[in-house]
């Protein structure tokens, strides 16, 4: 790894102060930064270690809504009782990446934050947008069934979202409060991972002055019930081929309310609201799932190797779909 | 504290570097002075000063920003104050600079779960943290499991259910076994024993005995670090 600045930061007004001085990388929980500081990917000069910052609670707050603070650890988001109780689809997303020893490093913030796992992106040398802007993309042409998207794609970038955890937030609803040298100010969660278009080396909304200091979720949907299913190649520890978070309320046999987002298959976490507005008003079952799930993916591009993300995504949806009515 | 420090280094990964004796004839010892000797011998004198570069400095990396960072640590119940630089990794500082080498490196990149090891009681990946981001933890290595020459009950356990081959993942799958009998959210049932150990990667394939392990140590830790 190259050497560094390294700062440690006590407190949130501390680390933007630092971070505005030069061009600087904030550093949590460090399974993606130190990662890819260690392959040569990412290179700061300076780093400001913000795991002393004061941003380690959970609280609900009056109106039904939970502010999570940015450095709440994977594990602990994904074990907080109100958590498993309200918004079992985010305990279980959770619960679903990474391992546990990782799980108990990652914070709430460095989930959002964590870059894709395209080999192509990470082996230094490949034709890449993301990482050397303008030489091209290689996975297009290239080795693309495991970690490449079939919706949110250009001819810039393919590589689909890794995270499980912001699959279920763009499902619940949520809010990025972020903090920066003017000032604080909230993004929505759909509005803060971009899409690659012809830009696929700007991720996220965040100015370069800003620091994530909360997510908020929006308040539960009374009476829902919600899940998270992460179909992959192996049983556990691996990134999705194809995931599913539903939220769905019933009254007198007809869905009063559906949330539907995906993973593994979109370039950020994917909410389906089209599909979910057919759900209204259905009698719950396999043909109004179905229905849901061909809009879903509606408009998904295939490429080489991850055309079977068409169907499987859609088997993700229903199959989900059907455990919350069972 | 003491006792324990100088009992390790009479054991078979023996550490030179705090012991006041002599450096014992160990297989490690013995692969140290074979590795420069034969690297020297081998190669050309630009191999050898990477090699030299490379042993001198945690990480091996480049320190053109040059500054040390002082650290405390509580290692295994013993404090220590250390200068690193910036980009020394955890994993490397325990290994190179405390001597500590049961804690393996294996992928270097969070992916196998040799280097776990527990900072405040939690199991991580020491592969992934800078020794710098710790100042004021507590860490626990495997060779602060044991106590008083008894062997801990998951280790214990690991050596009668013979829950490894080649061994050098094992004290990764040690810290992540200790960790989880103690996680009152991990159930008892053997598939969420499997879904927790899933970081902890063993190529020989031992799983079926790392597993009949922990169940066995299941019950026995108590009391236990």
């Amino acid at each position: 790894m190259r050497n560094f600045e390294y700062t440690r930061a006590a407190n949130t007004e501390q680390a933007i102060a630092f971070h505005a001085q030069s061009p600087s990388s904030f550093l949590a929980g460090g399974t993606t930064l130190l990662d890819l500081m260690k392959i040569d990917i990412m290179r700061p000069q300076r780093v400001v270690d913000v795991n002393k910052l004061p941003l380690n609670r959970i609280e609900v707050l009056d109106d039904g809504r939970v502010r999570i603070g940015a450095m709440v650890s994977n594990t602990a988001l994904a074990r907080d009782p109100h958590i498993v109780r309200h918004y079992p689809v985010l305990s279980q997303a959770l619960l679903s990446g990474a391992s546990t020893q990782l799980r108990n490093k990652a914070t709430t913030a460095g989930n959002v934050m964590q870059r894709v796992r395209c080999g192509y992106f990470r082996d230094g040398v490949s034709p890449c947008n993301k990482r050397d802007p303008g030489s091209g993309c290689s996975a297009i042409e290239g080795f693309n069934r495991s970690v490449h998207a079939v919706l949110g794609t250009s001819e810039q970038c393919i590589a689909s979202h890794p995270s499980d955890m912001c699959v279920a937030m763009a499902a619940i609803g949520a809010t990025v409060h972020v903090q920066g040298t003017k000032g604080a100010r909230d993004i929505d969660f759909l509005d803060f991972h971009l899409l690659p278009g012809n830009t696929p080396w700007k991720e996220h909304a965040l100015q370069d002055d800003e620091l994530i200091t909360h997510i908020v979720l929006d308040a539960p949907i009374a009476g829902s019930k919600s899940a998270y299913l992460k179909l992959r190649d192996r049983a556990s520890y691996q990134f999705a081929l194809a995931s599913c978070a539903a939220i769905l309320a019933i009254d007198g046999g007809r869905i009063r309310d559906a949330r539907l987002a995906l993973g593994g298959v979109g370039t950020k976490p994917w909410r389906a609201k089209q599909a979910e507005a057919a759900l209204i008003g259905q009698a719950p079952g396999e043909a109004a799932f179905r229905q849901a799930a061909a809009l879903a993916l509606q408009g998904a591009h295939p490429y080489k190797y991850n055309a079977y993300k068409i169907p499987l995504g859609q088997q993700a949806i229903v199959r989900n779909l059907h455990t919350l009515i069972a | 504290m003491a006792n324990q420090d100088r009992k390790h280094n009479a054991g078979n990964e023996s550490p030179s570097g705090d012991a006041l004796l002599p450096a014992a004839p160990t297989r490690r010892n013995f692969l140290k002075s074979l590795g420069a000797s034969g690297i020297a011998a081998a190669s050309g004198n630009a191999f050898s000063q990477v090699a030299a570069d490379a042993a001198r400095k945690p990480d091996g990396g480049q320190t053109t920003a040059g500054a040390t960072h002082t650290v405390r640590l509580t290692v295994n119940s013993k404090p220590h104050t250390l200068q690193v630089a910036a980009n020394a990794v955890l994993l490397d500082v325990m290994r190179e600079q405390l001597q500590l080498t049961g804690t393996k490196k294996g992928c270097d990149q969070g992916q196998c779960g040799a280097c776990t090891l527990h900072v405040n009681g939690v199991a991580i990946n020491s592969c992934l943290s800078l020794a710098v981001m710790h100042d004021g933890d507590e860490i626990t290595t495997i060779e602060g499991l044991e106590k008083n020459g008894e062997l801990h009950p998951v280790q214990q356990a690991f050596w009668e259910h013979d829950a490894f081959q080649c061994g050098y993942c094992t004290p990764g799958q040690m810290m992540s076994a200790v960790a989880i009998l103690k996680d009152p959210h991990i159930g008892a049932d053997d598939a969420s024993v499997r879904e927790a150990m899933s970081g902890n990667i063993c190529r020989c394939g031992a799983y079926k005995n790392i597993l009949a392990a922990i169940q066995t140590a299941r019950g026995k830790t108590k009391g236990a670090a």
